[in-house]
């Protein structure tokens, strides 16, 4: 590497200078500030650990997003954490055996080997809630309305929330009778929505009639509420978990509209993101000018078992670093008060007192009697006669 | 309403595309052929056309500078993206994705030299075959890479076949079949969805009616 490119940061690796830290900070302690108000307990997962709990439960994908070291104290692997979630979990299976509803809140940088989107970062701030320990629709309704809450206070202009439920598709994929390879092939296939390559392979591979049917109507049954009543219509014959998981997203729909009339709701069947992974709702949070989630979300009730505790779980996490590009920010920099060089008590005494009360002060050093054009200074604090007086520059 | 972004491939799939657009109620204010320009307004108010070559649609419409992308299926598989929909087969454009080699030259065992455009399309392929290969990148003349012992098969689209005949080659393997799909933004598929669905829509019953 010679001198000319020793300062390049690896792609998708970034520094936050002042303006972009000091806003970016902002957005985080009032976000924080806001879960521990819904009653949300913040805690500080660790940076790494081993993978055997780092990685457990979750989906592949996230295997391939986490970055392994070996640790030179037991020889075994450990991942830096590339989704604070299955962090959250393990501390509430195992850390924490509170009874009953346990919710949880975090905020922290996660790497990723590889960016989630074109051009994202590849080591995003996460901040996001979970909330365990119950399994009716109630919790995913609150950790919904948080996320809504969330965007609204970071001043997401718009808010776009993609709803889908991964329940709807596993128990046709179960009525089907797939093996785990056709389980897959379908998955993927529904994933690109592409009707003409669905219709096909499901002539090849189902029979039943109805299963058939079913199938081929999840990628259409996408768009505003009234798609649910639709998809009753189209998945009649369906086993009765559908249903059920269709009446729970009715009731979802009704409370969410009610308390937050502006926000788009956009509901999704064949939408299942973090299919792998979670076992109800899904939902992703959209904003205009970004090509990809900014928030993600839902309900995975089976992580807790690979830590000898199952239990109900629904959570959101969002990406910090992507949402502070769209938002206005809301700090400009506080202008400072400027104290030139000197050794005198009463100038201390000056400084001291002012940064007591709140102010930013900053110092000359070296006899540096004028601020430099980067700190920002409104006022100067001038001594006379061992009288120390604030002016505006 | 929302303002629609539209990527065209240009060249036969532009021919292709423009009548089935005019379908919808969506043609360009002017004649594309005879302009330079790589923007188009159209009839659509809130409609607007890009002119792109065909491997940057897909990444127009992954980083969302486009909602909606017209593109053909083996530009799709290479370039692999999980990040936009594929919801129409416009069923024009079409042909195969084949593999091909010297006529009545044996395939070599073992590993082989492949050349072509499609590098990931390639290795998955052989992969599922249950064949290690290297592959060798290139970007045009496909069929003289076998001739010139460059490779031992190429992996190329075929139409006719008459080029490959003309060079002495033979088509050998399907790999898939290929025809231009409209591919979306999940995105704006999420955002702009009432515009979208009803462009699938018109775009859709024009391709029924044309097959």
């Amino acid at each position: 590497m010679n001198k000319v490119d020793r300062w390049l940061l690896p792609d998708g690796i970034e520094e936050m200078l002042p303006d972009e830290a000091r806003n970016v900070e902002a957005l985080r302690r009032n976000l924080v500030d806001l879960f521990q108000r819904w009653g949300y307990d913040y805690v500080i997962a660790p940076l790494v650990e081993f993978t055997d709990s780092l990685l457990t439960g979750s989906g592949s994908e996230i295997e391939l997003l986490t970055f392994k070291i070996t640790d030179q104290l037991s020889g075994k692997t450990m991942g830096i954490r590339a989704d604070i979630t299955p962090q959250a979990a393990r501390m509430d299976a195992h850390s924490l055996m509170r009874e009953g509803v346990n919710r949880l809140c975090y905020a922290g940088h996660v790497i990723h080997t590889r960016p989630k989107a074109p051009l994202a970062s590849r080591t995003p701030i996460q901040v996001g809630v979970e909330l365990f320990g119950e399994p009716g629709i109630d919790a995913d309704i609150e950790v919904l309305s948080v996320l809504l809450e969330t965007l609204s206070a970071v001043g997401v202009p718009k808010q776009y929330i993609d709803i889908g439920h991964v329940g709807i598709f596993r128990a046709l994929a179960e009525a089907a009778e797939f093996s785990s390879e056709q389980e897959n092939a379908l998955f993927a296939l529904l994933q690109s929505k592409s009707e003409t390559d669905i219709r096909n392979w499901l002539e090849a591979n189902v029979a039943d009639e109805v299963s058939r049917r079913c199938l081929l109507a999840l990628p259409r049954l996408a768009g505003s509420a009234s798609i649910l009543s639709k998809a009753a219509e189209l998945l009649d014959g369906a086993p009765d978990e559908v249903m059920a998981a269709l009446d729970e997203l009715s009731e979802l729909n009704d409370v969410l509209h009610e308390r937050y009339p502006d926000a788009q709701l956009y509901f999704d069947l064949g939408e299942l993101r973090g299919y792998r992974y979670h076992t109800g709702i899904v939902f992703g949070a959209f904003a205009p000018g970004v090509g990809a989630a900014i928030a993600n979300g839902g309900r995975y009730d089976h992580i807790g078992e690979a830590f000898g505790r199952a239990r109900a779980a629904t959570g959101f996490a969002a990406d910090l670093t992507a949402i502070s590009r769209i938002v206005e920010w809301p700090i400009a920099e506080k202008p400072a008060v400027f104290a030139p060089a000197s050794g005198s008590e009463q100038m201390w005494i000056a400084v001291r007192d002012l940064r007591a009360a709140g102010e930013r002060v900053v110092s000359g050093l070296s006899g540096q009697l004028q601020p430099f054009e980067h700190q920002v200074c409104d006022r100067i604090l001038l001594e006379r006669d061992g009288v120390v007086e604030l002016q505006s520059i | 309403m929302s303002q629609l972004t539209i990527a065209l491939t240009k060249g036969r799939i532009l021919q292709e595309t423009l009548p089935l657009l005019a379908a919808a109620g969506i043609e360009p204010l002017e004649d594309i052929s005879k302009s330079r320009k790589l923007t188009f307004e159209t009839s659509s108010q809130n409609v607007r056309l890009l002119i792109l070559r065909g491997v940057d649609v897909p990444t127009y419409v992954e980083f969302g500078a486009a909602d909606v992308g017209v593109s053909g299926k083996d530009t799709l598989i290479e370039h692999n993206s999980n990040s936009y929909y594929e919801p129409l087969d416009l069923q024009i454009a079409k042909c195969r994705m084949m593999t091909a080699g010297i006529v009545g030259k044996p395939v070599k065992p073992g590993r082989i030299r492949v050349a072509t455009k499609y590098v990931n399309l390639a290795k998955r392929y052989y992969a599922e075959q249950g064949r290690q290969v290297d592959v060798i990148k290139l970007y045009g003349a496909m069929e003289l890479a076998p001739i010139m012992n460059l490779c031992d098969e190429i992996v190329d689209i075929v139409d006719t076949g008459n080029t490959l005949k003309a060079n002495g080659l033979e088509a050998r393997d399907k790999i898939a079949d290929i025809s231009s799909r409209l591919i979306v933004n999940k995105a704006s598929m999420k955002m702009k969805h009432c515009e979208i669905e009803a462009l699938i829509d018109a775009i859709g019953s024009a391709v029924s009616e044309r097959n």
